[in-house]
């Protein structure tokens, strides 16, 4: 069955006409015990399906496990971007990126593709800077309309520098990470386990926190 | 499964152009609601040198779900409209940033809008249509366990409460609309009310009534919340006998209406005892060359219609304000 009706199917080709490079979509999934992975591999699909330079790799969890520890993934649905030249973005999606996370989603696509607003030089400056590894966490809810301006801000830090890995969490189908992380509200932002803020914060506040790793 | 695309941010970037450190622009304006972006569209058709710093695109109508009183529109949904106002403006080729907040404005004949970026702007002329945001309670606890069980978007974080007791404070639209989002899931919602009476509008008072896990105390407010790591209680104290006790509830939704975001000209323009920057009747503030529009003025009534409205006269007011400078 279709996810997207005709209308969202076409306002969705109107945006990703204006993509770039070639994006690849390299989803992990499980036979078993993932009741989300057939939704989220039939989204990833339909995407793919509007725009020819929107590319598709499926691996598994289980069976593919080398591939998985290569990118660094250890939960399921996930979905990681690879740009024009194959190489990892650091861009994560642990969840269907459903609801307000669409917008998010197609900021990505639309980013890596090379389709990116040009940041202040002080603020370019900055990421670049940034010398340690960073694991940037953002935990989000589909219902939530501030979760993707933080989701994408994250997700901007990781293209600029490749040290820093940044993932959208869906607590709904990550309910013990919701539990583990202590997340009672959303937008919440854990980096490096550690340190975290709750809202959408400007990209500044990013880069404060990261600072201080 | 559901989508909730908002199409207007992916307008081609060829509209956007970026603000010039070193131009001294006509106009330049604060907030992107609808008062702000009326007042772009009017700038740019005026043919002033224009720009647009915008904190969240959309302000309070990219929250709101259904509206039905802004004429065009039977019913349209917020972010519908928030993405048809965006295009409109983007059709121009304006200066524009967001993301960014102007933290404070430097007066004179030329203007100095410092931004939480580092960045400035100049401009002969401000229009300030920074509208309004959620109060905060402004009690101990609040600021310490945002997030923490403190909440401010029940359609956000209503799931995290599921199976807990809660309260939420006020008894306003807002208010009931979260106690009927958390009533769904939590076991039991307390609705605190400073009034003897509810102020939201029957319908929805009626749907709250539907359901049984509801309490509701009225005359009472919260003075301080409770907890270190997480929200464990609420200290609540009665309006009129003064008397304290304290509720047991893992989280507390604040839905207490508005403030205008008017800080960041606090000392430098005239406000009313609300912090509303105080116009005349053509959206002229106490200092010349800078106007204000829309939910953060004096102003009385607060709409979508109404503020763009505003936004329209602040933009015509900047530009015969340019014509007699000249
Ligand atoms: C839940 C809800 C439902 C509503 N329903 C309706 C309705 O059905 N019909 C109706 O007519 N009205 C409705 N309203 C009221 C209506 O939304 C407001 O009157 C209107 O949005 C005011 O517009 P504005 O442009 O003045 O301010 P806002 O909409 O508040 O916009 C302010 C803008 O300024 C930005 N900003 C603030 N400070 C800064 C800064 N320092 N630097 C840069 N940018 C800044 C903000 O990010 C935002 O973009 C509703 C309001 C709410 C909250």
């Amino acid at each position: 069955m279709a996810l997207f009706d005709d209308t969202v199917r076409n306002q969705l080709k109107t945006i990703l006409a204006r993509m770039g490079d070639p994006v690849t979509m390299v989803f992990f999934s499980q036979e078993i015990e993932c009741f989300t992975c057939r939704d989220t591999r039939s989204f990833i699909e339909e995407i793919a399906s509007l725009n020819e330079k929107l590319k598709v790799q499926t691996y598994n969890l289980v069976t593919d496990k080398e591939k998985a520890a290569q990118h660094d993934i250890d939960k399921v649905p996930a979905i990681l971007l690879l740009d024009g030249k194959g190489g990892d973005t650091g861009i994560r999606f642990y969840g269907i990126p459903g609801g307000y996370e669409i917008n998010s989603f197609l900021n990505a696509l639309l980013e890596t593709s090379g389709k990116r607003e040009p940041l202040p030089k002080a603020v370019a400056e900055r990421i670049a800077a940034i010398d340690r590894d960073v694991h940037i966490q953002v935990f989000v809810s589909l219902g939530c309309p501030y979760c993707p301006n933080a989701v994408s801000t994250a997700h901007r830090l990781a293209l600029e520098n490749g040290k820093i890995r940044a993932d959208m969490v869906e607590t709904a189908t990550f309910p013990h990470l919701a539990v583990k992380y202590n997340v009672s509200g959303v937008p919440k932002v854990v980096m490096n386990e550690k340190h975290d803020f709750t809202g959408a914060q400007p990209i500044t506040t990013f880069l404060d926190v990261m600072e201080k790793l | 499964m559901e989508i909730n695309l908002s199409a207007g941010l992916f307008t081609p970037e060829k509209n956007f152009l970026q603000f010039d450190e070193s131009t001294v622009y006509d106009t330049v304006i604060v907030g992107g609601g609808p008062a702000g972006l009326t007042a772009a569209v009017y700038c740019m058709r005026k043919g002033l040198a224009a720009g647009i710093i915008i904190k969240d695109m959309g302000g309070q109508v990219a929250e709101t779900a259904g509206i039905e009183n802004y004429l065009g529109f039977r019913y349209v949904n917020g972010a519908e409209l928030v993405d048809k106002f965006r295009e409109q403006v983007l059709q121009f080729g304006i200066a524009f940033r967001e993301g960014a907040t102007v933290t404070s404005i430097q007066d004179g004949s030329v203007k100095r809008l410092v931004l939480d970026d580092g960045t400035s702007v100049s401009t002969r002329t401000v229009i300030i249509a920074s509208g309004k945001s959620w109060r905060r309670l402004g009690v101990k606890g609040e600021r310490e366990l945002t997030g923490r069980g403190v909440a401010y978007c029940s359609t956000c974080d209503a799931p995290f409460f599921a199976g807990k007791d809660v309260a939420v404070v006020g008894g306003g639209n807002s208010g009931i609309e979260s106690a009927i989002d958390l009533a769904k899931v939590a076991s039991r919602v307390v609705l605190v009310q400073n009034l003897d009476s509810l102020t939201a509008d029957r319908i929805l008072v009626d749907r709250l009534g539907e359901y049984g896990n509801v309490e509701i105390i009225y005359g009472h407010g919260v003075t301080e919340i409770l907890g270190e790591e997480r929200v464990r209680g609420v200290s609540i104290r009665s309006v009129g006998t003064g008397e304290t006790r304290n509720l047991e509830v893992q989280g507390i939704f604040i839905e207490i209406g508005l403030v205008p975001n008017s800080g960041f000209v606090k000392g430098l323009l005239e406000m009313n005892e609300s912090g509303e920057i105080v116009v005349d009747s053509a959206c002229a503030t106490s200092r010349p060359g800078i106007f204000a529009a829309g939910d953060v003025t004096s102003v009385p009534f607060k709409q979508i219609i109404i503020a763009g409205g505003e936004g329209a006269k602040a933009a015509l007011s900047a530009a015969e304000y340019i014509l007699t400078q000249k």
